[in-house]
């Protein structure tokens, strides 16, 4: 159905095995600790009610004490296995990949990035991670962590000049970014050969060759 | 036989007793019993302390058998005779009092030095005591303060027995300045029922530690009428079960108010005037020098729960532990009496005639001598910021009749480490004042002369004695003024299964919504960040729909003109 009309075939049976078995544990565990932080997140900033304000506490603490673990090993997988270098960010090409997203993709052009296992992330997504770990994840975990610890703000003179109140909007405008990028992540990751393509990937680890 | 007899006069003397006090109380309904809490485990609320079954208290466990005293074994006539006999042994007591609230009726702001106190202040109910001693001091702890020549410095008028009592048959009435009755007699005058003279001689040879009821006889009918005035205190608290009051609970910890408000040289800690509003650290030790006893947390700590409920030891240092663990008092059908209007005293029956009428419940709504009630039970508090210190309008200070007169102002800031979040009562009113002097007036309301207020109905001749009596001018013109007054509430405490949760206060039209200064999430947000939030979202979600809307809808194009090229 969605072959490339004006390249030549593809050749289909090519498969490279992309993600490892740690990668993809992390990731999926990773996306359903996010999606429970922010379902229960945003009940705890009186968005809705859904589990009720205690339950939603809870959850989003728990939460984010696992995702913290998680962390923490996969910290260690990235620099142990070199795949940090992944997320290095780069200018180059970023302009052609903005044109195939908002020209090319509707005219059937190719994408002009090819994964490798050297280059998982186009140089867009990678821009796009390096905002999440550069400004997004410090906002998110560092207003997270001064709020889960307010009580303890006295032992280190924070509390002569900050305000829970700056902390909470800090909090919540990370969570309305963390969200935006959820948003933008999840319809990218459709935008395969085929829909379901990069999802499938990310499961079973191998991905078609393009 | 004899047993048998002894039990039932038993049983007759506390039936006596409950009539008396409730007919004192100008007659409410026999307090109900509190509702017992389910039969569930004893287990108290705090894991810290031990959980076993407490044994009930014993009687006394007093070295002392006061009836086998050659000092006691006389004939008293007067409470002076039995007060020296007292002293003759407890050389010190009489000093002791002295030099406590209960018998000065003034304390002093610890930061400002103002001088307040009942004598000192015109509070919401009865407003003030003087021109009225002879009743009011029926409730000092003294005898024959009748009016402002009463001698503060002699031994002999202090009351020990209203205190030490353990017959629960003293009584002192309104209109005798104090003393016990001496004769039998009638009261109300006029009302055909009579009051039996109290047993000196009994009653001082059976002397105790205070318990509950010596407490009760005058805290708990403040105003005049059984749980009127605190709406954390009243006769429901003689026998509570668990879920009206967990330590004072019966068939529990079985608390006496002095349990907590322990006592030393006779003065009670713990006072409404100056109450330990923000006690940090860990729980007292026994023998520890303590400035707060009667404050929760000199058990509890600061940190009561367990480390499984951090969070709630980290709300601390901003709420106090009555915000939660009292979540409404009056918790029965006694209830509370949540504003008083003066301005309908004098107000007659349709015939003329002074009349009263009760509410639905049986507690008094109208009285053409008092003027007007409203009254509640299970009651939710109104939360403030709270430092332990109110300042109170004393008697001759200015007031601003365009607005609602604060008769205290609760001290406390957000966010002063000094302040925590506090429930209290406020009790509103209305009280006449000099529209010239602008002062709250003080006015003779009782007594047998011609210009009490409850003998001729006229205020204009109520207020002139009044204020005379307290050294005031009077211009003579008087109106009526909105007044407020509030009290931390810190009795009742409930079981922890009945503390608030979370949510009760955490959301938009929580019991906090009206507090200022804390950023509680739930109800709190910055609306530019939330606007701004949802708006991004929502564009994005926009945007990924067109995104995936126009690439179907290329593929297909692309689709049709392959077919067709």
């Amino acid at each position: 159905m969605d072959k490339a009309i004006d390249t030549p075939p593809q050749d289909v049976g090519t498969r490279i095995y992309l993600y490892k078995r740690y990668e993809r544990f992390w990731h999926w565990s990773q996306a359903v600790l996010v999606i429970i932080m922010m379902l229960s997140g945003f009940e705890v900033h009186g968005s809705y009610h859904l589990l009720g304000f205690e339950s939603a506490v809870n959850l989003h603490t728990q939460s984010a004490w696992l995702l913290l673990s998680l962390w923490a090993f996969t910290i260690f997988w990235q620099f142990t296995t070199g795949e940090w270098r992944q997320y290095l960010p780069t200018l180059k090409r970023v302009d052609a990949m903005v044109r195939y997203y908002a020209w090319g993709i509707f005219r059937d052009a190719p994408n002009p990035f090819h994964k490798t296992l050297q280059h998982k992330h186009n140089p867009l997504q990678r821009l796009a991670y390096l905002a999440l770990l550069a400004m997004i994840s410090p906002l998110v975990w560092g207003s997270g962590l001064l709020y889960l610890f307010r009580s303890n703000w006295a032992r280190v003179s924070l509390d002569s000049w900050l305000q829970l109140e700056w902390v909470a909007w800090a909090h919540t405008a990370g969570a309305f970014m963390m969200l935006v990028f959820f948003i933008v992540h999840i319809y990218l990751a459709t935008i395969g050969h085929k829909p379901t393509a990069h999802i499938k990937a990310m499961i079973t680890g191998w991905e078609d060759a393009d | 036989m004899f047993t048998k007899t002894h039990v039932a006069l038993k049983a007759l003397i506390s039936a006596a007793l409950l009539a008396t006090l409730s007919s004192f109380a100008t007659s409410v309904p026999t307090p109900a019993a509190s509702t017992p809490a389910p039969q569930a485990s004893q287990a108290t609320a705090n894991s810290a302390l031990p959980t076993a079954t407490l044994p009930l208290r014993k009687k006394s466990n007093s070295t002392a058998d006061h009836s086998k005293f050659k000092e006691l074994k006389q004939s008293f006539k007067v409470l002076s005779e039995v007060t020296i006999a007292c002293l003759s042994c407890h050389t010190e007591a009489a000093s002791q009092v002295q030099h406590t609230k209960h018998w000065t009726w003034e304390s002093a702001d610890p930061k400002t030095g103002q001088i307040r106190g009942k004598k000192n202040i015109i509070n919401n109910y009865c407003t003030s005591p003087i021109s009225n001693e002879k009743d009011c001091m029926a409730c000092h702890a003294g005898v024959g303060w009748a009016d402002s020549s009463f001698d503060f410095k002699s031994a002999k008028n202090v009351d020990c027995l209203v205190c030490h009592d353990s017959t629960g048959t003293y009584r002192k009435l309104p209109g005798d300045s104090g003393h016990p009755i001496y004769e039998r007699k009638e009261f109300p005058p006029g009302s055909g029922k009579f009051v039996e003279a109290v047993d000196l001689n009994k009653v001082a040879q059976s002397v105790a530690m205070p318990s509950r009821t010596n407490c009760g006889s005058c805290h708990f009918f403040g105003a005049g009428a059984n749980g009127a005035k605190h709406g954390d205190l009243d006769t429901s608290l003689q026998h509570p079960g668990k879920y009206l009051d967990v330590h004072m609970n019966e068939k529990g910890l079985n608390f006496s108010c002095a349990d907590c408000h322990s006592t030393s040289s006779h003065e009670v800690s713990g006072s409404r005037y100056n109450v330990a509003a923000a006690v940090t650290g860990k729980a007292h030790i026994r023998g520890k020098l303590d400035d707060s006893p009667a404050a929760c947390q000199s058990c509890h700590s600061n940190k009561p729960h367990p480390p499984s409920m951090d969070k709630l030891n980290e709300h601390t240092d901003k709420i106090a532990c009555q915000t939660c663990h009292i979540p409404e008092y009056a918790r029965n059908d006694i209830g509370t009496e949540m504003s008083w209007d003066w301005s309908q005293a004098t107000v007659m029956g349709p015939n003329g005639k002074p009349t009263a009428r009760k509410d639905s419940a049986g507690r008094r709504a109208f009285d053409s001598k008092k003027g007007a009630w409203v009254w509640e039970s299970y009651v939710i508090p109104e939360y403030r910021w709270y430092n332990g210190v109110s300042t109170y309008k004393v008697i001759g200070d200015k007031i601003d009749p365009t607005k609602v007169v604060q008769i205290n102002v609760v001290g406390g800031s957000p966010n002063a480490p000094d302040s925590r979040i506090w429930p209290t009562k406020v009790h509103r009113g209305k009280q006449p004042y000099d529209m010239v002097n602008n002062v709250l007036t003080v006015q003779h309301t009782a007594g047998e002369d011609d210009t009490a207020l409850w003998q001729n109905y006229d205020w204009g001749k109520a207020i002139t004695t009044g204020m005379k009596a307290a050294g005031l001018p009077f211009s003579g013109k008087y109106g009526f003024v909105s007044t407020e007054m509030t009290w931390p509430i810190t009795h009742m405490v409930a079981p922890k299964g009945d503390a608030l949760t979370c949510a009760q206060c955490h959301s938009t039209h929580g019991r906090l919504k009206d507090i200022k200064g804390v950023y509680m999430p739930s109800r709190d947000s910055n609306p530019w960040i939330d606007w701004l939030g949802w708006l991004a979202v929502a564009a994005t979600a926009a945007g990924v729909m067109l995104h995936a809307f126009l690439r179907m809808w290329a593929h297909k194009r692309n689709l049709k003109e392959q077919k067709n090229g």
